[in-house]
């Protein structure tokens, strides 16, 4: 039985299609046969983070006009053997598909795959409609800021509008050293005041940086951003993971430092 | 909580926080700032039936407040209406 996961966020720059590329890279790696869409049209950006940039053909948009088969679209990730990118169109705009082209473009995926991860664009209107129309439930992505929580906020309230059932929140960019500092909201707050399951908390990590400028996502390597991503997979396929310590130790002068801070 | 923070005012985690939850239940409730306006116009002309009040210091805002049954938090319309005379009738 696939599953059909939309990641959004509302806010722009929150981290949804590096995440849509480590959650559906780990997905990949636990042996699950995943496609990611990328559903920003005009504003393609998954394939460069998946490292996929130089072997479109065809795109989203070409597949529901019915310029070629679904298949001549797909793009195989040749590291791992169950994973498939369909990209999205860079000269088009978000009215050249429709929310009944998507349900229909999915429904025919939903065969072959037992994921199927949309990478949303910013904002709540016709594209959002388009990635979420097909979608059964939602990872929320957000970071730790006001302005990303309250269009958080409003996001989980459209999604309970268009009938999908179960959305569980990332909050991703944790800064511990300012959570402890008491200059950052911590996921607990987030949590607390958007009043949904967490499923993720990444801290910010220069691994995630450095595996997007090289193509290659981050998803079970050994940084601490890359077990973050791993943990969600883990959650997103139903084991209960423990939430990973993400402070950073740091020795006694630190601390020192610190208290007089 | 480092030491010397003890000494300054709310930190700016705890800021964001009380700002989020103020502006997601005026979110929530889709209260604008015209129907913020539109009530209070409303309350201004049903309480002056009844006794004069001083329009332009009345204040009205959604906040918080701990429910009764002790069982979170719940919204409020707190309505701040100085009256300047009881009329008689």
């Amino acid at each position: 039985m696939s599953e059909v996961i939309v990641i959004t966020s509302g806010k722009g720059g929150v981290g949804k299609t590096t995440t849509t590329a480590n959650v559906g890279t780990g997905l990949a790696k636990l042996n699950k046969k995943v496609v990611l869409i990328d559903t920003d049209i005009g504003l393609r950006n998954l394939d460069v983070v998946m490292g996929l940039e130089n072997r479109i053909v065809y795109n989203l948009v070409d597949v529901v006009e019915g310029n070629c088969r679904i298949k001549q679209a797909l793009i195989k990730d040749k590291r791992y053997p169950n994973l498939y990118l369909l990209p999205s169109a860079q000269t088009r705009d978000k009215t050249a598909v429709n929310p009944e082209q998507m349900v229909k473009l999915i429904d025919e995926l939903r065969e072959e795959f037992d994921y199927i991860l949309l990478d949303c664009p910013a904002g709540i209107e016709q594209g959002f409609k388009n990635a979420i129309a097909a979608a059964d439930s939602a990872l929320i992505v957000t970071t730790p800021e006001v302005s990303a929580i309250r269009d958080a906020d409003r996001i989980i309230g459209l999604l309970e509008a268009n009938e999908i059932k179960k959305s569980d929140l990332i909050v991703n960019r944790i800064r511990m050293d300012m959570v402890e500092s008491g200059n950052m909201m911590s996921m607990d707050d987030v949590v607390e005041i958007l009043a949904i399951d967490l499923i993720g908390a990444v801290p910010d990590d220069e691994s995630v940086v450095i595996s997007t400028n090289q193509g290659e996502p981050c998803v079970g390597d050994g940084s601490l951003a890359g077990q973050a991503y791993m943990n969600i997979c883990h959650r997103v396929l139903g084991e209960e993971v423990p939430f990973l310590d993400l402070k950073i130790k740091s020795g006694f002068f630190d601390k020192l430092k610190k208290l007089f801070k | 909580m480092a030491f010397m923070d003890f000494f300054k005012k709310k930190s700016s985690g705890e800021v964001a926080k009380d700002r989020l939850k103020l502006l997601l239940i005026s979110d929530r409730a889709n209260c604008s700032p015209e129907i913020m306006e539109a009530i209070k116009n409303d309350i201004i002309k049903v309480i002056t039936k009844y006794m004069e009040i001083d329009s332009e210091g009345l204040d009205i805002q959604i906040t918080q407040t701990e429910s009764e049954g002790g069982n979170g938090t719940v919204p409020v319309l707190c309505a701040n209406i100085p009256v300047r005379d009881i009329k008689q009738r």
